[in-house]
């Protein structure tokens, strides 16, 4: 009975990210939207433009290879797995312990790795600087990641995502200096991962300011919903993670009755409203960055990171 | 029954006499495949063996022949360590040997190959079986040796010559510092078995001595910064299957004999020893796969990237010797282990991708990525187990580089508990240079696959490229699976590995295979678990359930066409992306500070009618700031000394009577 569930809540998790990715990311546009005095689209309009992409037949490039139409499948499914593994509104999932935090930013790396290559397959220029750009981004990202999470976990004593949150959302924890530089070395890391202003701009198609549109112009039909999908995923994604890791109040741990999970899904959905506003207003304060000084940002991230894993080796009680 | 060392010994013996067929039928059209094919069953044999008393958790056994010094005689010991290595070694020569049967043939000068090719692995073999300084010297020189003469087989090339050359100088220099350790090691005695020197004591700068000699030694061979600049011009010289030999295994070998030394005979590290080895690990992890990313040449990126490896295998090796100095027995068996894995999984995929490189070389014959382009559609099965080894390599889950990776980075999770300030503060400084090795090794990967796989065929002789024989592919083939299974079984892998960091460490991790799942549990499932078979379920299932809903509910419907390109695509394959552009990113944000790299462009003066070119120049440091410096001294004191050589009689008179005065001079201040 206790499996059937967690596994009811596991499935219910998938589920839940699955569908609220794209809306998160049309509450994101909408804010953005008024935010600039403009109307904007509906909330919706993701949805439609995954429906609209799924109804058009792809158009392929003539030397795309298997690489290129599998790659969209990969990426998302690498992506869901990933997002399916971070806690959203409840803790101790059946299959949490299938994979931790570092396994979680190498499912994304693995999804990235494709991309990048996808990229690389027809044979464009476009597509080799988009590729090139990403794994730069990349290569600096996912360290100032890693040394994120050896910090957290070190607090927390763990890698494993439930058993953080449960940490996390106990009184324990108090403000340390470390976890506010671990923070905004996450949030760093997310903006460049989901290549949000500063590092690039998600609604721009200006060719040679791009770097994941670039490496993804080839895609057509259902292919490039798979892809828009997966980044809304993503999106969601670091979106929970951030929420789970420092902001996990109200989330349902082990043994609760049935009306807490009604209690944290309302919070957590509340979160991301919170987390997309707050998204929208710093997109719409600052500028694009160049490219050449993206190194120096995730630098930063990487510093930050290094800075609070430093601390904790140190001393326990920062 | 004959006990597992004279097994192994037995198979040796059996490569040695395959060395003396191979040169009397070295002319015969029909060597190749007689020679590879003994190869392959002698090594499979030996596999065997070394895995059995492995798994079977068998005790050490000894022989001792009597050939060699006449009052020593030559010692042999088969224990769980050298079980381990002997099974990277014999899984290694087994594959490449079953590659070398499709390879060989295209072999324009097979005699000055397959010779050397058994007497290569038998030399491995013995370096690992080996139980005292004199045979493991003897041994290693003679590995040494087999593998430079196969570096030069294709000996004309000018790049080879000079490959051989410095390969001769470092490995000579190597193993005079291996020399010098032993002469430490054996104590005031002289007692030059392994057992012997188990038994003393070394003083602190005795052991600091040995430990710099050992790092110096197995360190050149391993591919140490700054000690690896043999190493990527002599593996890639080889012919392909020997190239895989001596990145996959040499190299293991080399870490093999640091195993022996640091940790087994040396007796108990002191802590400052691991943050030598754990800063040189990181050091060596990072500078190689940024040389690997700068690179064009195939193979050459491929010998860069094991220098990266081998810094990951020695960063866990310095964790190991931390934890061990300060008690820590489990913390030390984790980090010992995701050592040993990573040898393991790199001697796996690094065959893999040296093999794919020699496919490519011999459908195309180019090196040089830039001239390559568009073989995923030509070579389709080589390009799907390269991309396996791509994947595995960059640390990517399922496949088995991630989990070794991620064992090390379990036992980085452990260090805060250690007492040292200096460790309190490296080990997380080297972990961050560990995740941004893998992060450019991720890249680096990316750039190796795309550019010589992807896009467009970049000249005739990749638009001309098939498919190689089924022997190659064979090889391939088997690496790759292993990748994978690795990869989705590791907790299988870990106890399998229990008994050898049982008897080098003293402790070992948990069981895994009990745990629920088959999924691997370092210290306990609180702190951290992970699952690579049920990982690997779960993305199959989440892309098939994707895959299944869409062709059934929404469009299926697919149209060929040009590649859009935003409008306007150049026809010319020029225009893509070339390998050099695609790290442009990545040089200006490293590359300018450790290579000095910059770029200019060569405008031509109006009116003149030749292209701009963009040039990049770049400096190799360890090149410039320690080799040359050293080479130009030797080359100063070797000039003033030749003028000695033209000396009249009565000079030469003159300087003998000025020695003897002198000496005898010393003697009476001494005396």
């Amino acid at each position: 009975m206790v499996v059937i569930s967690d596994i009811l809540v596991q499935l219910g998790q998938m589920t839940l990210v699955l569908l609220l990715a794209p809306l998160l990311t049309g509450v994101v546009r909408k804010m953005k939207a008024r935010l600039l005095r403009r109307k904007g689209p509906s909330i919706l309009q993701p949805y439609r433009d995954l429906l609209r992409l799924l109804r058009k037949e792809v158009v392929l490039a003539e030397n795309a290879s298997w690489l290129f139409r599998v790659t969209p499948y990969i990426t998302f499914a690498a992506i869901w797995v990933a997002a399916a593994l971070v806690p959203t509104f409840a803790t101790g999932l059946e299959f949490n312990w299938s994979a931790d935090l570092i396994a979680i930013v190498a499912l994304l790396g693995s999804a990235r790795f494709f991309l990048a290559l996808a990229g690389m397959d027809v044979g464009t220029s476009f597509g080799g600087i988009g590729s090139s750009r990403e794994v730069m981004i990349a290569a600096l990202a996912e360290p100032a990641m890693l040394l994120m999470v050896f910090c957290v976990a070190l607090i927390a004593g763990s890698t494993q995502l439930s058993t953080v949150a449960t940490f996390m959302a106990s009184s324990e924890v108090g403000l340390r200096v470390s976890l506010g530089m671990a923070m905004i070395a996450l949030i760093m890391v997310a903006l460049a991962e989901n290549a949000r202003i500063p590092i690039d701009n998600p609604a721009t198609h200006l060719e040679l300011t791009m770097v994941h549109e670039a490496m993804i112009l080839e895609y057509s039909g259902r292919h490039l919903a798979m892809i828009e999908f997966g980044a809304f995923l993503k999106l969601q994604l670091y979106v929970s993670l951030i929420i789970c890791v420092f902001f996990p109040w109200q989330i349902t741990t082990e043994g609760a009755g049935p009306l807490s999970y009604l209690v944290s899904v309302a919070a957590y959905i509340l979160k991301l409203v919170i987390a997309s506003f707050l998204l929208a207003v710093f997109e719409t304060a600052t500028a694009k960055v160049r490219v050449f000084r993206v190194p120096e940002f995730l630098g930063a991230a990487l510093m930050l990171g290094l800075l609070g894993t430093l601390l904790r080796f140190v001393s326990r009680g920062f | 029954m004959i006990s597992t060392v004279a097994q192994q010994l037995w198979c040796v013996a059996a490569l040695l006499a395959t060395t003396v067929l191979a040169i009397a039928t070295s002319r015969s059209r029909r060597s190749t495949a007689i020679v590879y094919g003994a190869t392959f069953a002698i090594s499979a044999i030996a596999l065997a063996g070394a895995l059995l008393s492995l798994i079977a958790h068998s005790n050490a056994t000894e022989l001792i022949l009597p050939v060699g010094l006449p009052w020593l005689g030559s010692h042999f010991r088969l224990d769980a360590l050298a079980a381990f290595f002997l099974a990277v070694v014999n899984l290694g020569g087994a594959a490449a040997s079953l590659y070398g049967l499709g390879y060989g043939s295209h072999e324009s000068t097979p005699h000055r190959v397959l010779p050397f090719f058994p007497a290569f692995l038998a030399g491995m073999n013995l370096v690992v079986l080996a139980d005292d300084a004199f045979t493991y010297l003897l041994c290693w020189e003679f590995m040494s040796l087999a593998s430079w003469a196969l570096v030069m087989s294709h000996h004309r090339e000018a790049d080879n010559a000079r490959a051989g050359y410095v390969y001769l100088v470092m490995a000579s220099f190597g193993t005079l510092a291996l020399l010098l350790a032993f002469g430490l090691l054996s104590g005031a005695g002289g007692s030059y078995s392994f057992a012997a020197m188990r038994g003393i004591q070394h003083t602190p700068s005795e052991a600091a001595l040995v430990l710099a000699l050992m790092l110096l030694g197995a360190g050149s061979k391993a591919g140490l910064v700054p000690l690896h600049v043999w190493l990527p011009l002599a593996h890639p010289a080889a012919p392909s299957h020997v190239s895989a030999l001596m990145s996959g295994v040499m190299t293991k070998v080399a870490v093999y004999g640091f195993i022996r030394v640091v940790f087994d005979l040396l007796g108990p590290p002191s802590w400052s020893a691991g943050v030598v080895v754990l800063i040189l690990g990181g050091v060596t992890a990072v500078m190689g796969i940024l040389y690997a990313l700068m690179e064009k040449d195939l193979k050459r990126l491929l010998a860069y990237s094991t220098i990266e490896n081998i810094g990951v295998v020695f960063a866990s090796l310095g964790l190991a010797l931390a934890f061990q100095a300060n008690g820590y027995g489990l913390a030390a068996a984790l980090a010992f282990t995701a050592a040993l894995f990573h040898v393991l999984n790199h001697s796996f995929f690094k065959s893999l991708l040296f093999f794919g490189a020699g496919a490519v070389l011999t459908s195309t014959g180019e090196r040089d990525m830039e001239r390559l382009g568009g073989l995923i559609h030509r070579m389709p099965l080589t390009s799907f187990v390269f991309l396996v080894g791509c994947v595995a390599i960059s640390a990517l889950p399922p496949f088995n580089g991630f989990v070794s990776e991620w064992l090390m980075f379990q036992a980085v999770l452990q260090s805060p508990d250690l007492p040292q300030w200096m460790l309190k503060i490296m080990v997380p400084a080297v972990g961050a240079l560990l995740a941004l090795a893998a992060a450019l090794a991720a890249a680096c990967f990316v750039k190796a696959f795309g550019i010589t796989f992807l896009g467009r065929a970049r000249s005739p002789a990749a638009e001309a490229a098939g498919e190689v024989d089924r022997y190659c592919l064979a090889a391939m083939i088997g690496l790759a699976a292993l990748c994978f299974l690795a990869g989705i079984l590791p907790g299988l892998v870990i106890d399998a590995l229990s008994p050898v960091a049982m008897a080098v460490i003293g402790h070992r991790m948990p069981v895994q295979a009990s745990d629920a799942w088959l999924s691997i549990v370092p210290i306990e499932e609180s702190r951290s678990s992970y699952n690579g078979l049920l990982v690997f379920i779960f993305i199959t299932a989440a892309a098939s359930l994707a895959v299944y809903f869409i062709h059934r509910f929404a469009s299926r419907a697919i149209r060929r066409g040009p590649a859009w390109g935003c409008g306007f695509t150049d026809p010319a394959p020029a225009a893509q992306y070339s390998g050099v552009s695609f790290v442009q990113p990545i040089r200006r944000v490293f590359g300018t500070l450790i290579f000095q790299a910059s770029e200019h462009v060569d405008m031509p003066p109006p009116g003149d009618l030749r292209p701009a070119r963009l040039r990049i120049d770049m400096h190799d440091p360890v090149w410039e700031r320690l080799y040359t410096p050293v080479t130009e001294t030797v080359w100063f004191f070797a000039d003033r000394l030749n003028q000695l050589q033209f000396l009249t009689i009565r000079r030469y008179l003159s300087l003998v009577f000025a020695t003897l005065v002198t000496l005898l001079l010393a003697l009476a201040i001494w005396s």
